[in-house]
């Protein structure tokens, strides 16, 4: 897995690529969280690269999601494959993020 | 029928290894890509909580995984020496609660039993087996 993170009109958009899983989610998690730490509190996170996630992946989001939403900040979701949206859907949770199909689109809606 | 075994560290580093494992099983079997995802995701949960809760933590021990492609199944077992565990008393995620109250917890064995046609456990001389069962579709 490998994550990359820019600023876009002063949203972070967090881009991931490969495999998110037991082993990689924790990575991802810390990723969002020092994003978080330092003040960054809109955030996109590209899934458009992501070819695979599991619950572990979801753990992360839900989780920096709660810390983002406790000081009015979002992460916003874009991009997902349709392997990807399955899993999010399943659980429940494309009616907690906001998805969008892409990143110009989730960064303009903040 | 094709077998194919395969006995790793119970490691999260080696899910990537066992779903490649069971990707090619998968398709042995004729699965389509859809399905092979789905046993993808059932497999890696199941690891994830060989893990975390039968051996509650990385290298205490190994997971073995068995795949038997049939003509029109693929039927995966998943064998470690963990304490007993038993599936059906975790509790199911409260899909739809607000989330601040969300907990994600249990959300691996939810997808294992959405995602698998069957789904069995049984423990035998020391061992916990996990059976998986994914129909071809059409």
């Amino acid at each position: 897995m490998d994550i990359s993170t820019q600023e876009v009109k002063r949203v972070s958009v967090m881009t991931v690529k490969g495999r998110v899983d037991s082993s990689t989610a924790p990575d991802l998690e810390n990723a969002l969280k020092q994003l978080v730490e330092g003040d960054k509190t809109q955030i996109v996170l590209d899934l458009k690269d992501v070819e695979y996630m599991s619950s572990a992946g979801l753990r992360a989001m839900v989780s920096t999601l709660k810390s983002v939403k406790r000081i009015n900040g979002d992460l916003r979701l874009c991009a997902p494959s349709p392997r990807v949206h399955e899993v999010l859907r399943l659980a429940g949770l494309t009616s907690i993020f906001n998805i969008y199909p892409g990143q110009d689109e989730a960064v303009n809606s903040f | 029928m094709s077998e194919s075994r395969l006995i790793v560290p119970a490691r999260y580093d080696r899910i990537k290894q066992i779903c490649s494992f069971v990707v090619d099983a998968a398709n042995v079997a004729g699965l389509d890509e859809s399905s092979t995802f789905q046993c993808q995701i059932a497999v890696d949960e199941a690891c994830t909580n060989i893990i975390e809760h039968g051996y509650e933590g990385e290298d205490k021990g190994r997971i073995e995984v068995i795949c038997n492609a049939l003509p029109t199944v693929l039927k995966i077992e998943l064998l470690d020496q963990a304490p007993p565990f038993d599936l059906d008393k975790v509790p199911e995620p409260e899909l739809g609660a607000p989330l601040e109250d969300m907990k994600i917890g249990g959300l691996g064995i939810y997808f294992m039993k959405k995602m698998m046609d069957d789904v069995s456990f049984s423990r035998e001389n020391g061992t916990n087996k996990l059976s998986l069962l994914k129909r071809r579709a059409g």
